[in-house]
C-alpha cells in the first residue's frame, strides 16, 4: 500500500510464568526492564513512523502478557501510540483488575482479547494457566463496566485429558458470557518440547478427536448466533451487536494481505514486498536502542508469486469470496473446477469461496488450489 | 601338445561340497600357482561370489601333470545355472563328481550328474572332506557309485583341504578320462563355451578347439552369426591369461576378438578361420528361456538412465539376463527383467545395487504364462497386467522338484508341496536316513518363498533342485487391484482361482493401511474381471485446517505449503487419489524382505 501501513502491532513479551504449550516470544521476570523496553518501543516507533499511514485502521498490543506490564509504563505506551479505529490489547484474565480496565479504557483501548483457554480447572492446570474460571468471568464484566464493549475470548481445544463433553461445556460457558468475539484454536504442541514430552500419548489421543472438535465448535457457536468469519475466529452477528461489524480489524488486515508494521522483540512487519522480523532477544533489542541503532532484523524479500500465494492461503481462511483477478497463475484452475465439482468450493463471478466442508478441509484445499 | 596328452574336465558338485577347494589344490599340486600366490578359491573372480561361496562365471585353467595337459573348466554350482554348467560340460570329455563325505548325495549332485551323463562325459567319482570327524566315506562312496552305476572301489576318497588323495585324482583324470578326438588337420573349428567383456580388450571368447589350429592375427568367423573379426590374441589361462602362437585341436583357451558389442558373438556358436572355413558348425546350445520375471524400477525416477546403462553393462557378461522397458503407472519407468531363476534374480539385483550404486524397487516376481486369447493364437505373457480378461485357455510353467531330506521331515515337505498345488511323483530312499522326493509343482508357487519355507520346515536339512517341466493348463485368473475405481497395473496378480479371494483381500487390507486419508472416501477393491472380490474404504478426512495464522506466522505457513506442494508432486495420482510411493512399495517391494 503506497499510502502507508494502516496496521500497527506492538509486542510486550513479559509474562509471570511460561505456559507449557506456548511458542510466542516471551520473557519471565525482568520487571525492572519494563521502562527501558517501552523506551525502546517508542524509539523504534519514531524510526519507522514514516512507514505508517496518516490514519490507522488498527493497533494491537500482543505478547507475552501485555497487561502484566507495569501500569505506568503501559499507560505511557498507550498514550504515545497513534490513534486507530480499533485498539486491541491482549490480557490474561487474572490481570484484569478494575483499575487496569479503567486504565485501558481511558487510553483509547476499545477491544480486549482475554486468554480464557478453558473453563475447566483441571485442564487449566494442564496448560499451566494461572487464572481460574471465575477470573475470566470477572474480567469480562469489569471490562464492560469500564466501557470496553468489544471483548474477545480465546479458547483452546484438544487439551490432554479433555473430553468432547468438556469442550461442549467450555463453549457453553463462553457463549454464556456473551463476548463480542471468540477465537477457538486447536492446541499446537511442538514436538520435542517439555509439554509434548509430558503429554505425548494423550496428545495423540486428542489428535484423533480434533476432527469432531472443530465441527462441534463451528456448530455450537454458529447456533448461538456467531459468524464463523475466519477458520478460528467467530464474532457476534450485527443484529446482536448493535449493527457493528465485530470482526477483528487488525487480524483481518493480515488475512486480506494489508501492510503492517510490528514493533518490539520478535515482531514481524510486512510493507509491500519486504518482510522483516525483529530478533527475539530482549537484551539485544534494548542494547540496539541504547546504542542509537535500529533493532536487529532478518529481512525477507517477497516475490510477486509469493505475495499472491499468501493472498490465496490467507484469503481462503475467510468466509468472503476471494477475487482471482490479480493473482496471476498461482491458482490451478483445473484444481478449482475439481474442488467445485466436489462441493468444497464455489467459483462465481471471478471469485472463489470455500463451502463449510471445504473450510474444514482448508489446508488440503489450499494446497490443491495452488498451482 | 598332441591330443593324446590332453584331458579336458570339469568339477561338478553340490554347493559347498568342496569343488572350489579341490580346484585350488589342483592348481597348487601342479605348480600352476605357487603357495604364496594362492588365494583361497582363486578361480572365483568376483567379490560377490567369494561372499556367497559360489562361482558365477565359468572359467578355464590349464595345468600340467605328468606330461599331460589338463584343462580344468570351472562350473557354477547352483540350480539356476544349469545352463552355464551345461555350456562348460560340452567342452569336456570328463567330469569329477565330488560329494561331501559327511553330507552324501544332494539335490545338485543328482542334477549335475545327470547333466554329465547327458553330455556323455566320463565321470570320475570323488568323495571329499574325509578329514572331518562326521565323515562317512564308505556310505557316501556307496551312494555315488550307485548313482552312476560304478563300483564303490573306484570312488576316490580325498580331503581337498589337506590335499590328501588329490594326486590320485590327477592320476585318475589322466587314466580314466578320454583324450579329445578331434582332427588336427581338418579346417579349424572351435566351440565358444563362454564369453566375457573387457572394457579395454572387447569381447573375449572362451573356446574349446575341436578341430584344426587357431593362430593369432588370423581372420576368423562365427559361423551361425556370421560375425567376422581378426583374432587379436589367443592363449590359455593358468589362471592369468598367457598368449600363445597356436591353439590346437583338443585344447581350451581364449580368443581376444576386439569386438565391442557382445551381441556379435554368441555362446554356442562355432568359430572357424576365413581362409580355411569349416563346412559345418559344431552342435551348439539351445537359447535359454527366462522363467522368473520381476519389475525393476529406480526409486528415484531420475535414475532411470543409470539403471538402463547398468542393465546393458550387466548383460555383456550375463547372456541369460533378459530385460525390456516397462512403464508402471504406480512406479514410473523401469524394466521387466527375466531371470533363469530366483538366485539369478538375487545376484543381478545385488550387482545392480552394489556395483552400480542403484537404489531399486523390485516388484514381486512372477512367471511367464501362455495364454490363448479368444479366437487368437497362443502368446506368452510376462506381466500379470497383460493377461487378457477373457481367454480360451491359459497355461503356467511347471517344474519337477527334486528334494533330498532326512526321513523325519518327509511329512513336512509333503505338506508344503501339497499347499503349493504340488502333485506327488516319486519317493526313494538314498540310504536308511535320507529320502529323495520328487514333486511336480507350478513354478509360480515356488518363486516367492518356497525355498525359505522348505529350509525352515526341515531345519535347514533339505536340499532342493528343479527342472522345468513344460507348461500345463491352470485354473488361473488375473486379480486386479483398483484404487478409486481405477486398476493399478503394478499390483495385478495372476492367481489360481482358489486363492484369489484370500490374496486379494490381504492386498486390499494392506493398501488400506498405507493410503493416507484424502478429502473424500477412497474405495480399494480387488477384482477378477468385472467381479469385485474384496473391498475396503479409506474414510475421508473431515478436518485439515491450517492452524492459526497471524502476522508472524505467514512466512512459515507459506513455506510449509510450498513443501507440501513439492511433496504432493511425488505422489502418484490414481483415480483422483493421491497415493504416496511408500504405499506401493509396502505392497510390492521385495527389497526390504530380501535384505532381512
Amino acid at each position: 500500500m503506497p499510502d502507508g501501513a494502516r496496521h500497527l502491532y506492538v509486542h510486550l513479551p513479559f509474562c509471570a510464568s511460561r505456559c507449557g504449550y506456548c511458542d510466542f516470544v516471551t520473557v519471565v521476570g525482568h520487571a525492572d526492564r519494563h521502562g527501558a523496553y517501552v523506551d525502546a518501543l517508542l524509539g523504534e516507533l519514531e524510526l519507522e513512523r514514516h512507514l505508517l499511514a496518516p490514519e490507522l485502521e488498527s493497533v494491537y498490543l500482543g505478547g507475552g502478557t501485555p497487561t502484566l506490564t507495569a501500569a505506568d509504563q503501559l499507560e505511557r505506551l498507550l498514550a504515545a501510540l497513534p490513534p486507530a479505529r480499533e485498539v486491541t490489547v491482549e490480557a490474561n484474565p487474572e490481570t484484569v483488575t478494575p483499575s487496569l480496565a479503567a486504565l485501558l479504557s481511558r487510553n483509547g483501548v476499545d477491544r480486549v482479547s482475554i486468554g480464557a483457554q478453558t473453563f475447566n480447572t483441571a485442564l487449566l492446570a494442564v496448560l499451566d494457566r494461572r487464572a481460574r474460571p471465575d477470573d475470566v468471568r470477572h474480567a469480562v464484566h469489569r471490562l464492560a463496566d469500564a466501557g470496553i464493549d468489544n471483548r474477545s475470548l480465546d479458547l483452546i481445544y484438544g487439551i490432554p485429558g479433555q473430553t468432547p463433553a468438556d469442550l461442549v461445556r467450555d463453549l457453553d460457558e463462553a457463549v454464556a458470557l456473551e463476548p463480542e468475539h471468540i477465537s477457538a484454536y486447536e492446541l499446537e504442541a511442538k514436538p520435542g518440547t517439555r509439554f509434548t514430552h509430558a503429554h505425548g500419548a494423550e496428545l495423540l489421543r486428542q489428535a484423533d478427536r480434533l476432527e469432531s472438535y472443530i465441527e462441534q465448535v463451528v456448530e455450537r457457536l454458529t447456533a448461538a448466533g456467531y459468524r464463523w468469519y475466519e477458520t478460528a475466529n467467530f464474532c457476534r452477528l450485527p443484529d446482536r451487536a448493535g449493527g457493528r461489524d465485530l470482526r477483528a480489524r487488525h487480524n483481518l488486515g493480515y488475512w486480506l494481505g494489508h501492510d503492517y508494521l510490528g514493533l518490539g522483540v520478535g515482531a514481524v512487519s510486512t510493507i509491500e514486498n519486504r518482510r522483516w522480523r525483529n530478533a527475539p532477544s530482549l537484551h539485544r533489542y534494548l542494547a540496539a536502542h541504547a546504542g542509537g541503532r535500529r533493532p536487529e532484523r532478518e529481512l525477507e524479500l517477497l516475490s510477486t508469486g509469493e505475495r499472491a500465494t499468501e493472498r490465496v492461503m490467507l484469503g481462503l481462511r475467510l468466509d468472503e469470496p476471494l477475487a482471482l483477478a490479480g493473482l496471476g497463475d498461482v491458482v490451478d484452475s483445473e484444481a478449482l473446477d475439481r474442488l467445485a465439482a466436489g462441493g468444497l468450493a464455489v467459483h462465481r463471478a471471478g471469485a472463489v469461496t470455500l463451502t463449510p466442508r471445504g473450510r474444514l478441509l482448508g489446508g488440503g484445499v489450499t494446497a490443491r488450489l495452488l498451482a | 601338445m598332441d591330443q593324446s596328452h590332453i584331458r579336458n574336465f570339469s568339477i561338478i558338485a553340490h554347493i559347498d561340497h568342496g569343488k572350489s577347494t579341490l580346484a585350488d589344490r589342483i592348481l597348487q599340486l601342479t605348480d600352476t600357482v605357487s603357495a604364496r600366490e594362492m588365494r583361497d578359491q582363486m578361480l572365483d573372480s568376483m567379490e560377490l561370489e567369494r561372499e556367497r561361496g559360489i562361482t558365477i562365471k565359468a572359467q578355464a585353467v590349464r595345468v600340467h601333470w605328468k606330461g599331460h595337459e589338463l584343462n580344468l573348466i570351472d562350473t557354477p554350482g547352483h540350480v539356476d545355472f544349469t545352463y552355464e554348467v551345461s555350456r562348460s560340460l560340452q567342452a569336456c570329455e570328463g567330469a569329477l563328481l565330488v560329494v561331501d563325505a559327511a553330507q552324501g548325495i544332494e539335490a545338485q549332485t543328482l542334477a549335475n550328474a545327470y547333466l554329465a551323463i547327458e553330455n556323455n562325459l566320463e565321470i570320475v567319482p570323488v568323495v571329499n572332506k574325509i578329514d572331518l570327524p562326521q565323515a562317512d566315506p564308505d556310505g557316501a562312496a556307496a551312494e555315488v557309485a550307485d548313482l552312476i552305476g560304478d563300483d564303490a572301489a573306484n570312488v576316490l576318497r580325498i580331503s581337498a583341504k589337506t590335499g590328501q588323495g588329490v594326486d590320485a585324482v590327477l592320476d585318475a583324470i589322466v587314466e580314466r578320462i578320454p583324450a579329445p578326438a578331434g582332427e588336427f588337420d581338418a579346417p579349424p573349428r572351435a566351440l565358444i563355451f563362454d564369453s566375457s567383456y573387457d572394457q579395454y580388450r572387447g569381447v573375449v571368447a572362451f573356446v574349446r578347439v575341436v578341430d584344426g589350429v587357431f593362430r593369432p592375427r588370423e581372420h576368423l568367423r562365427a559361423m551361425a552369426l556370421g560375425t567376422r573379426f581378426e583374432a587379436q590374441e589367443i592363449g590359455y589361462m593358468s589362471p592369468a591369461m598367457r598368449p600363445v602362437q597356436e591353439l590346437q585341436a583338443g585344447e581350451v583357451g581364449y580368443v581376444i576378438t576386439g569386438l565391442k558389442d557382445v551381441s556379435e558373438l554368441r555362446v554356442g556358436d562355432t568359430l572357424t578361420a576365413e581362409k580355411r572355413a569349416a563346412a559345418a558348425p559344431l552342435p551348439g546350445y539351445k537359447d535359454v528361456k527366462p522363467m522368473v520375471f520381476a519389475g525393476l524400477f529406480p526409486t528415484e525416477s531420475d535414475d532411470y538412465p543409470e539403471l538402463r546403462d547398468a542393465l546393458e553393462k550387466l548383460k555383456l557378461n550375463d547372456a541369460a539376463l533378459f530385460y525390456e522397458p516397462e512403464t508402471s503407472q504406480a512406479l514410473g519407468f523401469g524394466f521387466r527383467c527375466g531371470f533363469l531363476g530366483l538366485l539369478h534374480m538375487e545376484i543381478v539385483r545385488e550387482r545392480l545395487e552394489r556395483e552400480f550404486d542403484l537404489d531399486l524397487i523390485v516388484t514381486a516376481p512372477n512367471v511367464a504364462y501362455r495364454v490363448k486369447p479368444l479366437n487368437e493364437e497362443w502368446v506368452e505373457v510376462h506381466t500379470p497386467a497383460d493377461l487378457p480378461d477373457s481367454f480360451d485357455e491359459v497355461e503356467e510353467p511347471y517344474i519337477k522338484a527334486s528334494i533330498i531330506v532326512p526321513k523325519e521331515f518327509v511329512g513336512q515337505v509333503m505338506e508344503l508341496c501339497n499347499d503349493r498345488r504340488g502333485s506327488f511323483d516319486h519317493l526313494e530312499y538314498l540310504s536308511e536316513q535320507r529320502v529323495h522326493l520328487t514333486y511336480e509343482l507350478p513354478l509360480a508357487e515356488i518363486v516367492l518363498d518356497y525355498y525359505d519355507q522348505l529350509k525352515s520346515r526341515t531345519r535347514g536339512y533339505a536340499s532342493f533342485d528343479y527342472d522345468l517341466a513344460g507348461f500345463r493348463p491352470g485354473n488361473l485368473a488375473r486379480v486386479d487391484i483398483l484404487v478409486g475405481g481405477e486398476p493399478v497395473d503394478a499390483l495385478s496378480l495372476i492367481l489360481h482361482r482358489d486363492f484369489a479371494y484370500e490374496r486379494g483381500k490381504a492386498l486390499v487390507e494392506k493398501l488400506r493401511q498405507e493410503i493416507p486419508r484424502q478429502m473424500f472416501d477412497v474405495a480399494i477393491q480387488a477384482a477378477v474381471g468385472a467381479r469385485i472380490i474384496a473391498r475396503e474404504t479409506v474414510k475421508a478426512r473431515r478436518k485439515d485446517v491450517l492452524a492459526k495464522c497471524y502476522g508472524g506466522d505467514i512466512t512459515r505457513k507459506r513455506k510449509l505449503l510450498e513443501k507440501q506442494k513439492a511433496g504432493k508432486k511425488r505422489m502418484k495420482q490414481v483415480g483422483g487419489v493421491e497415493v504416496p510411493q511408500e504405499a506401493f512399495l509396502a505392497v510390492l517391494n521385495l527389497n526390504d524382505v530380501a535384505k532381512r
